[in-house]
Protein backbone atom coordinates (compact mmCIF):
# COMPACT_ATOMS: atom_id res chain seq x y z
CA UNK A 1 0.00 0.00 0.00
CA UNK A 2 1.22 3.51 -0.76
CA UNK A 3 1.74 5.98 2.05
CA UNK A 4 -1.16 8.12 0.86
CA UNK A 5 -4.07 6.08 -0.49
CA UNK A 6 -6.90 8.39 -1.48
CA UNK A 7 -10.33 7.61 -0.07
CA UNK A 8 -13.11 9.00 -2.25
CA UNK A 9 -15.96 10.18 -0.05
CA UNK A 10 -19.43 8.89 -0.77
CA UNK A 11 -21.78 11.72 -1.74
CA UNK A 12 -24.68 12.20 0.72
CA UNK A 13 -26.99 12.14 -2.33
CA UNK A 14 -25.61 8.81 -3.58
CA UNK A 15 -29.12 7.39 -3.90
CA UNK A 16 -30.01 10.01 -6.51
CA UNK A 17 -26.99 9.40 -8.70
CA UNK A 18 -27.95 6.18 -10.48
CA UNK A 19 -31.24 4.79 -11.69
CA UNK A 20 -30.70 1.52 -9.81
CA UNK A 21 -30.32 3.38 -6.53
CA UNK A 22 -33.40 5.51 -7.19
CA UNK A 23 -35.43 2.35 -7.90
CA UNK A 24 -34.13 0.82 -4.67
CA UNK A 25 -35.06 3.91 -2.66
CA UNK A 26 -38.55 3.99 -4.20
CA UNK A 27 -39.03 0.36 -3.14
CA UNK A 28 -37.84 1.15 0.38
CA UNK A 29 -39.55 4.51 0.87
CA UNK A 30 -42.95 3.16 -0.23
CA UNK A 31 -42.94 1.03 2.94
CA UNK A 32 -43.82 4.25 4.80
CA UNK A 33 -47.01 4.45 2.76
CA UNK A 34 -47.79 0.84 3.67
CA UNK A 35 -47.55 1.91 7.31
CA UNK A 36 -49.78 4.91 6.58
CA UNK A 37 -52.28 2.62 4.86
CA UNK A 38 -52.34 0.37 7.93
CA UNK A 39 -52.82 3.45 10.13
CA UNK A 40 -55.84 4.56 8.06
CA UNK A 41 -57.40 1.11 8.52
CA UNK A 42 -56.64 1.10 12.27
CA UNK A 43 -58.29 4.52 12.60
CA UNK A 44 -61.30 3.06 10.75
CA UNK A 45 -61.52 0.17 13.21
CA UNK A 46 -61.23 2.60 16.11
CA UNK A 47 -63.98 4.84 14.71
CA UNK A 48 -66.16 1.76 14.18
CA UNK A 49 -65.78 0.93 17.86
CA UNK A 50 -67.15 4.38 18.67
CA UNK A 51 -70.45 3.73 16.94
CA UNK A 52 -72.22 4.24 13.59
CA UNK A 53 -72.00 8.03 13.66
CA UNK A 54 -68.26 8.06 14.17
CA UNK A 55 -67.75 5.42 11.48
CA UNK A 56 -69.92 7.31 8.98
CA UNK A 57 -67.80 10.39 9.62
CA UNK A 58 -64.69 8.33 8.88
CA UNK A 59 -66.24 7.06 5.63
CA UNK A 60 -67.27 10.57 4.62
CA UNK A 61 -63.72 11.79 5.19
CA UNK A 62 -62.40 8.98 2.98
CA UNK A 63 -64.84 9.96 0.21
CA UNK A 64 -63.91 13.65 0.39
CA UNK A 65 -61.38 15.13 -2.07
CA UNK A 66 -58.45 14.75 0.35
CA UNK A 67 -59.52 11.20 1.21
CA UNK A 68 -59.72 10.20 -2.46
CA UNK A 69 -56.32 11.75 -3.16
CA UNK A 70 -54.86 9.90 -0.17
CA UNK A 71 -56.47 6.67 -1.36
CA UNK A 72 -54.97 7.05 -4.83
CA UNK A 73 -51.50 7.77 -3.43
CA UNK A 74 -51.77 4.77 -1.11
CA UNK A 75 -52.97 2.53 -3.93
CA UNK A 76 -50.11 3.49 -6.25
CA UNK A 77 -47.41 3.23 -3.58
CA UNK A 78 -48.78 -0.06 -2.24
CA UNK A 79 -48.78 -1.55 -5.73
CA UNK A 80 -45.21 -0.32 -6.35
CA UNK A 81 -44.01 -1.70 -3.02
CA UNK A 82 -45.73 -5.05 -3.43
CA UNK A 83 -44.73 -5.59 -7.06
CA UNK A 84 -41.08 -4.65 -6.56
CA UNK A 85 -40.82 -7.13 -3.68
CA UNK A 86 -42.74 -9.86 -5.51
CA UNK A 87 -40.35 -9.50 -8.43
CA UNK A 88 -37.38 -10.10 -6.13
CA UNK A 89 -38.74 -13.26 -4.52
CA UNK A 90 -37.00 -15.76 -6.85
CA UNK A 91 -33.65 -14.55 -5.52
CA UNK A 92 -34.58 -15.32 -1.92
CA UNK A 93 -36.68 -18.41 -2.60
CA UNK A 94 -35.34 -20.42 -5.53
CA UNK A 95 -37.68 -23.25 -6.48
CA UNK A 96 -36.20 -26.64 -7.32
CA UNK A 97 -38.20 -29.16 -9.29
CA UNK A 98 -36.24 -32.40 -9.17
CA UNK A 99 -32.69 -31.66 -10.31
CA UNK A 100 -33.64 -28.45 -12.06
CA UNK A 101 -34.04 -24.94 -10.80
CA UNK A 102 -37.43 -23.68 -11.91
CA UNK A 103 -37.62 -20.38 -13.81
CA UNK A 104 -37.99 -17.39 -11.50
CA UNK A 105 -41.29 -16.32 -13.05
CA UNK A 106 -43.02 -19.31 -11.45
CA UNK A 107 -42.15 -18.03 -7.96
CA UNK A 108 -43.22 -14.50 -8.92
CA UNK A 109 -46.48 -15.76 -10.46
CA UNK A 110 -47.23 -17.78 -7.31
CA UNK A 111 -47.02 -14.57 -5.29
CA UNK A 112 -49.32 -12.68 -7.64
CA UNK A 113 -51.68 -15.68 -7.60
CA UNK A 114 -51.68 -15.72 -3.79
CA UNK A 115 -52.35 -11.98 -3.78
CA UNK A 116 -55.32 -12.46 -6.13
CA UNK A 117 -56.75 -15.31 -4.05
CA UNK A 118 -56.45 -13.37 -0.76
CA UNK A 119 -58.03 -10.29 -2.39
CA UNK A 120 -60.88 -12.42 -3.73
CA UNK A 121 -61.53 -14.03 -0.33
CA UNK A 122 -61.59 -10.60 1.35
CA UNK A 123 -63.97 -9.20 -1.27
CA UNK A 124 -66.29 -12.19 -0.77
CA UNK A 125 -66.09 -11.82 3.02
CA UNK A 126 -67.02 -8.14 2.94
CA UNK A 127 -69.83 -8.88 0.51
CA UNK A 128 -68.55 -6.88 -2.46
CA UNK A 129 -68.78 -9.96 -4.71
CA UNK B 1 -10.97 -3.36 -39.57
CA UNK B 2 -11.48 0.43 -39.46
CA UNK B 3 -9.72 2.78 -37.07
CA UNK B 4 -11.74 4.91 -34.71
CA UNK B 5 -10.63 7.85 -32.63
CA UNK B 6 -11.83 7.84 -29.06
CA UNK B 7 -11.28 10.18 -26.15
CA UNK B 8 -10.26 8.38 -23.03
CA UNK B 9 -10.76 10.33 -19.79
CA UNK B 10 -8.80 8.50 -17.14
CA UNK B 11 -8.87 9.28 -13.45
CA UNK B 12 -5.31 9.83 -12.26
CA UNK B 13 -4.02 9.86 -8.74
CA UNK B 14 -0.29 10.12 -8.14
CA UNK B 15 0.15 10.13 -4.36
CA UNK B 16 3.54 11.86 -4.57
CA UNK B 17 2.12 14.93 -6.35
CA UNK B 18 -1.71 14.89 -6.37
CA UNK B 19 -3.82 15.96 -3.41
CA UNK B 20 -6.88 14.41 -5.02
CA UNK B 21 -7.71 12.48 -8.21
CA UNK B 22 -7.97 14.38 -11.48
CA UNK B 23 -9.08 13.31 -14.93
CA UNK B 24 -6.52 13.20 -17.72
CA UNK B 25 -7.61 13.02 -21.35
CA UNK B 26 -5.97 10.91 -24.04
CA UNK B 27 -6.81 10.70 -27.73
CA UNK B 28 -6.58 7.05 -28.68
CA UNK B 29 -6.77 5.59 -32.21
CA UNK B 30 -8.62 2.28 -31.76
CA UNK B 31 -9.43 -0.80 -33.72
CA UNK B 32 -13.05 -1.88 -33.92
CA UNK B 33 -12.50 -5.07 -31.93
CA UNK B 34 -10.67 -3.38 -29.04
CA UNK B 35 -11.81 -3.35 -25.46
CA UNK B 36 -11.19 -0.58 -22.92
CA UNK B 37 -8.16 -2.48 -21.62
CA UNK B 38 -6.61 -2.36 -25.11
CA UNK B 39 -7.10 1.41 -25.19
CA UNK B 40 -5.44 1.73 -21.76
CA UNK B 41 -2.54 -0.41 -22.94
CA UNK B 42 -2.21 1.82 -26.00
CA UNK B 43 -1.90 4.82 -23.68
CA UNK B 44 0.63 2.99 -21.52
CA UNK B 45 2.71 1.86 -24.52
CA UNK B 46 2.54 5.01 -26.64
CA UNK B 47 1.34 8.07 -24.76
CA UNK B 48 1.99 7.92 -21.03
CA UNK B 49 4.07 5.25 -19.38
CA UNK B 50 3.23 6.54 -15.92
CA UNK B 51 -0.40 5.36 -16.11
CA UNK B 52 -1.02 2.54 -13.63
CA UNK B 53 -3.70 -0.14 -13.83
CA UNK B 54 -4.02 -3.83 -13.06
CA UNK B 55 -4.60 -6.53 -15.62
CA UNK B 56 -3.50 -10.04 -16.32
CA UNK B 57 -5.45 -12.51 -18.44
CA UNK B 58 -7.33 -10.28 -20.92
CA UNK B 59 -10.07 -12.92 -21.10
CA UNK B 60 -12.48 -12.20 -18.21
CA UNK B 61 -11.04 -14.91 -16.00
CA UNK B 62 -8.56 -13.33 -13.60
CA UNK B 63 -10.74 -10.46 -12.34
CA UNK B 64 -7.80 -8.03 -12.13
CA UNK B 65 -8.92 -5.36 -14.58
CA UNK B 66 -12.29 -4.32 -13.12
CA UNK B 67 -12.79 -0.56 -13.20
CA UNK B 68 -15.60 1.92 -13.54
CA UNK B 69 -16.31 2.63 -17.21
CA UNK B 70 -18.77 5.45 -17.90
CA UNK B 71 -20.16 5.10 -14.39
CA UNK B 72 -20.56 1.32 -14.28
CA UNK B 73 -18.03 -1.12 -12.85
CA UNK B 74 -17.00 -3.77 -15.35
CA UNK B 75 -14.07 -5.84 -16.51
CA UNK B 76 -12.16 -3.55 -18.85
CA UNK B 77 -11.14 -6.61 -20.89
CA UNK B 78 -14.81 -7.33 -21.56
CA UNK B 79 -15.88 -3.73 -22.24
CA UNK B 80 -15.92 -3.54 -26.04
CA UNK B 81 -15.38 -0.10 -27.51
CA UNK B 82 -18.00 -0.81 -30.18
CA UNK B 83 -20.59 -0.77 -27.37
CA UNK B 84 -19.36 2.54 -25.95
CA UNK B 85 -19.54 6.17 -27.09
CA UNK B 86 -16.56 8.09 -28.48
CA UNK B 87 -15.78 9.60 -25.09
CA UNK B 88 -15.09 7.03 -22.40
CA UNK B 89 -14.51 7.88 -18.78
CA UNK B 90 -12.52 5.39 -16.74
CA UNK B 91 -12.25 5.47 -12.94
CA UNK B 92 -10.90 3.07 -10.34
CA UNK B 93 -13.44 0.90 -8.50
CA UNK B 94 -15.48 2.97 -6.08
CA UNK B 95 -15.64 2.30 -2.34
CA UNK B 96 -11.95 1.34 -2.21
CA UNK B 97 -9.00 3.59 -1.37
CA UNK B 98 -7.05 4.52 -4.49
CA UNK B 99 -3.47 3.32 -4.42
CA UNK B 100 -2.48 5.00 -7.68
CA UNK B 101 -4.45 5.91 -10.82
CA UNK B 102 -6.76 2.95 -11.50
CA UNK B 103 -5.21 0.70 -8.87
CA UNK B 104 -7.17 0.31 -5.64
CA UNK B 105 -6.18 -1.05 -2.23
CA UNK B 106 -7.63 -4.55 -1.78
CA UNK B 107 -6.44 -5.30 1.77
CA UNK B 108 -9.89 -4.84 3.31
CA UNK B 109 -11.53 -7.28 0.94
CA UNK B 110 -8.76 -9.86 1.36
CA UNK B 111 -9.24 -9.75 5.11
CA UNK B 112 -13.01 -10.12 4.81
CA UNK B 113 -12.70 -12.94 2.32
CA UNK B 114 -10.41 -14.79 4.73
CA UNK B 115 -12.88 -14.24 7.57
CA UNK B 116 -15.68 -16.25 5.89
CA UNK B 117 -13.50 -19.35 5.45
CA UNK B 118 -13.84 -19.58 1.65
CA UNK B 119 -12.86 -23.21 1.37
CA UNK B 120 -14.45 -26.61 1.95
CA UNK B 121 -14.45 -27.65 5.59
CA UNK B 122 -14.83 -31.43 5.19
CA UNK B 123 -16.51 -33.60 7.77
CA UNK B 124 -14.75 -36.76 6.79
CA UNK B 125 -12.33 -38.19 4.26
CA UNK B 126 -13.72 -38.86 0.77
CA UNK B 127 -15.68 -42.09 0.59
CA UNK B 128 -14.48 -43.17 -2.83
CA UNK B 129 -11.22 -45.12 -3.39
CA UNK B 130 -9.80 -42.43 -5.68
CA UNK B 131 -10.12 -39.82 -2.96
CA UNK B 132 -12.99 -37.85 -4.44
CA UNK B 133 -16.40 -36.98 -3.05
CA UNK B 134 -19.54 -38.11 -4.81
CA UNK B 135 -22.02 -35.39 -5.66
CA UNK B 136 -25.34 -35.52 -7.43
CA UNK B 137 -26.21 -33.19 -10.29
CA UNK B 138 -28.51 -31.23 -8.01
CA UNK B 139 -25.87 -30.96 -5.27
CA UNK B 140 -23.50 -29.49 -7.85
CA UNK B 141 -26.09 -27.08 -9.20
CA UNK B 142 -26.85 -25.83 -5.69
CA UNK B 143 -23.49 -24.10 -5.37
CA UNK B 144 -21.99 -23.87 -8.86
CA UNK B 145 -23.42 -20.47 -9.86
CA UNK B 146 -21.91 -18.96 -6.72
CA UNK B 147 -18.54 -20.59 -7.45
CA UNK B 148 -18.07 -18.49 -10.58
CA UNK B 149 -16.83 -15.45 -8.64
CA UNK B 150 -13.44 -14.18 -9.83
CA UNK B 151 -13.05 -11.59 -7.06
CA UNK B 152 -13.11 -8.69 -9.53
CA UNK B 153 -14.96 -6.62 -6.87
CA UNK B 154 -17.29 -4.86 -9.29
CA UNK B 155 -20.02 -5.76 -6.77
CA UNK B 156 -18.28 -3.84 -3.96
CA UNK B 157 -17.96 -0.82 -6.22
CA UNK B 158 -21.75 -0.49 -6.59
CA UNK B 159 -22.75 -1.62 -3.10
CA UNK B 160 -23.83 1.46 -1.10
CA UNK B 161 -23.86 -0.57 2.10
CA UNK B 162 -20.17 -1.34 1.67
CA UNK B 163 -19.51 2.31 0.93
CA UNK B 164 -21.44 3.48 3.98
CA UNK B 165 -20.35 0.80 6.45
CA UNK B 166 -16.76 -0.23 6.10
CA UNK B 167 -17.26 -3.18 8.42
CA UNK B 168 -19.70 -4.87 6.03
CA UNK B 169 -18.25 -8.12 4.68
CA UNK B 170 -19.73 -7.29 1.28
CA UNK B 171 -21.30 -9.15 -1.64
CA UNK B 172 -18.46 -11.32 -2.97
CA UNK B 173 -17.28 -12.57 0.44
CA UNK B 174 -20.86 -13.43 1.48
CA UNK B 175 -21.62 -15.06 -1.88
CA UNK B 176 -18.54 -17.22 -1.47
CA UNK B 177 -19.57 -18.11 2.08
CA UNK B 178 -22.92 -19.23 0.65
CA UNK B 179 -21.14 -21.14 -2.11
CA UNK B 180 -19.36 -23.28 0.50
CA UNK B 181 -22.38 -23.51 2.83
CA UNK B 182 -24.39 -24.86 -0.10
CA UNK B 183 -21.78 -27.49 -0.96
CA UNK B 184 -22.76 -31.01 0.13
CA UNK B 185 -19.11 -31.77 1.02
CA UNK B 186 -18.87 -28.88 3.45
CA UNK B 187 -19.73 -28.72 7.15
CA UNK B 188 -18.32 -25.26 7.86
CA UNK B 189 -21.58 -23.31 8.03
CA UNK B 190 -21.54 -23.07 11.81
CA UNK B 191 -17.96 -21.82 11.80
CA UNK B 192 -18.79 -19.19 9.18
CA UNK B 193 -21.82 -17.85 11.00
CA UNK B 194 -19.72 -15.84 13.46
CA UNK B 195 -19.08 -13.46 10.58
CA UNK B 196 -21.79 -14.29 8.05
CA UNK B 197 -24.74 -13.98 10.46
CA UNK B 198 -23.31 -11.08 12.42
CA UNK B 199 -24.01 -7.36 12.14
CA UNK B 200 -21.23 -7.05 9.55
CA UNK B 201 -22.60 -9.94 7.52
CA UNK B 202 -25.88 -10.69 5.79
CA UNK B 203 -27.99 -8.47 8.02
CA UNK B 204 -26.12 -5.38 6.87
CA UNK B 205 -27.33 -6.04 3.32
CA UNK B 206 -30.52 -4.15 2.43
CA UNK B 207 -31.00 -5.92 -0.90
CA UNK B 208 -30.15 -3.03 -3.19
CA UNK B 209 -29.36 -5.74 -5.75
CA UNK B 210 -26.83 -3.66 -7.70
CA UNK B 211 -24.13 -6.28 -7.03
CA UNK B 212 -26.00 -8.86 -9.10
CA UNK B 213 -26.71 -6.37 -11.88
CA UNK B 214 -23.03 -5.62 -12.51
CA UNK B 215 -21.48 -9.04 -11.85
CA UNK B 216 -19.61 -10.02 -15.03
CA UNK B 217 -19.88 -13.72 -14.17
CA UNK B 218 -23.62 -13.74 -13.26
CA UNK B 219 -22.87 -14.88 -9.72
CA UNK B 220 -25.91 -13.13 -8.18
CA UNK B 221 -24.50 -12.22 -4.74
CA UNK B 222 -27.84 -10.62 -3.78
CA UNK B 223 -29.55 -14.01 -4.14
CA UNK B 224 -26.81 -15.71 -2.12
CA UNK B 225 -27.21 -13.21 0.72
CA UNK B 226 -31.02 -13.40 0.82
CA UNK B 227 -30.91 -17.21 0.84
CA UNK B 228 -28.39 -17.10 3.68
CA UNK B 229 -30.70 -14.73 5.59
CA UNK B 230 -33.53 -17.24 5.31
CA UNK B 231 -31.33 -20.18 6.37
CA UNK B 232 -30.00 -18.17 9.30
CA UNK B 233 -33.49 -17.13 10.39
CA UNK B 234 -34.74 -20.71 10.21
CA UNK B 235 -31.72 -21.75 12.31
CA UNK B 236 -32.53 -19.10 14.91
CA UNK B 237 -36.16 -20.10 15.35
CA UNK B 238 -35.38 -23.82 15.22
CA UNK B 239 -32.95 -23.25 18.07
CA UNK B 240 -35.65 -21.49 20.05
CA UNK B 241 -37.98 -24.45 19.60
CA UNK B 242 -35.35 -27.18 19.89
CA UNK B 243 -32.57 -25.85 22.14
CA UNK B 244 -29.38 -27.89 22.14
CA UNK B 245 -30.13 -29.65 18.85
CA UNK B 246 -27.22 -31.06 16.89
CA UNK B 247 -26.29 -28.98 13.85
CA UNK B 248 -24.38 -29.95 10.76
CA UNK B 249 -20.86 -28.72 11.18
CA UNK B 250 -20.45 -28.51 14.90
CA UNK B 251 -21.63 -29.47 18.33
CA UNK B 252 -24.15 -27.47 20.31
CA UNK B 253 -26.28 -24.56 19.28
CA UNK B 254 -26.38 -23.06 15.83
CA UNK B 255 -25.48 -19.40 15.85
CA UNK B 256 -27.95 -18.51 13.13
CA UNK B 257 -29.78 -15.22 13.28
CA UNK B 258 -27.33 -13.54 15.62
CA UNK B 259 -27.92 -10.05 14.36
Amino acid sequence: MSNRPYVRPMAPSWYMQEGRYVRYMVREVTCLFIALHALVLIVGAFRLSQGPEAFNGYLQALWGPAGILLGLVLLVTTVIHSCTWFNLTPKAMPLWIGDKKAPGWIVVAAHYGGWAVVSLVILVLVGSL
Amino acid sequence: MGERQITLEVMRYRPETDTEPVFQTYAVPCQEEWVVLDALNYVKDNLDRSLSFRWSCHMAVCGSCAMVVNGTPMLSCKAFLRDLPDTIQVEPLRNFPIERDLVVVLDDFMEKLRSVKPYIVPKEAPATPDGTFRQSTKQLKMFKPFAMCINCLACYSVCPQYGLNEGFAGPAALALAHRYNADSRDVGRKAREDVVASNVGIWECTFVGACSEVCPKDVDPAAAIQQTKIASTVDYFTDLILPGRKVKGGPGKAAGGKA
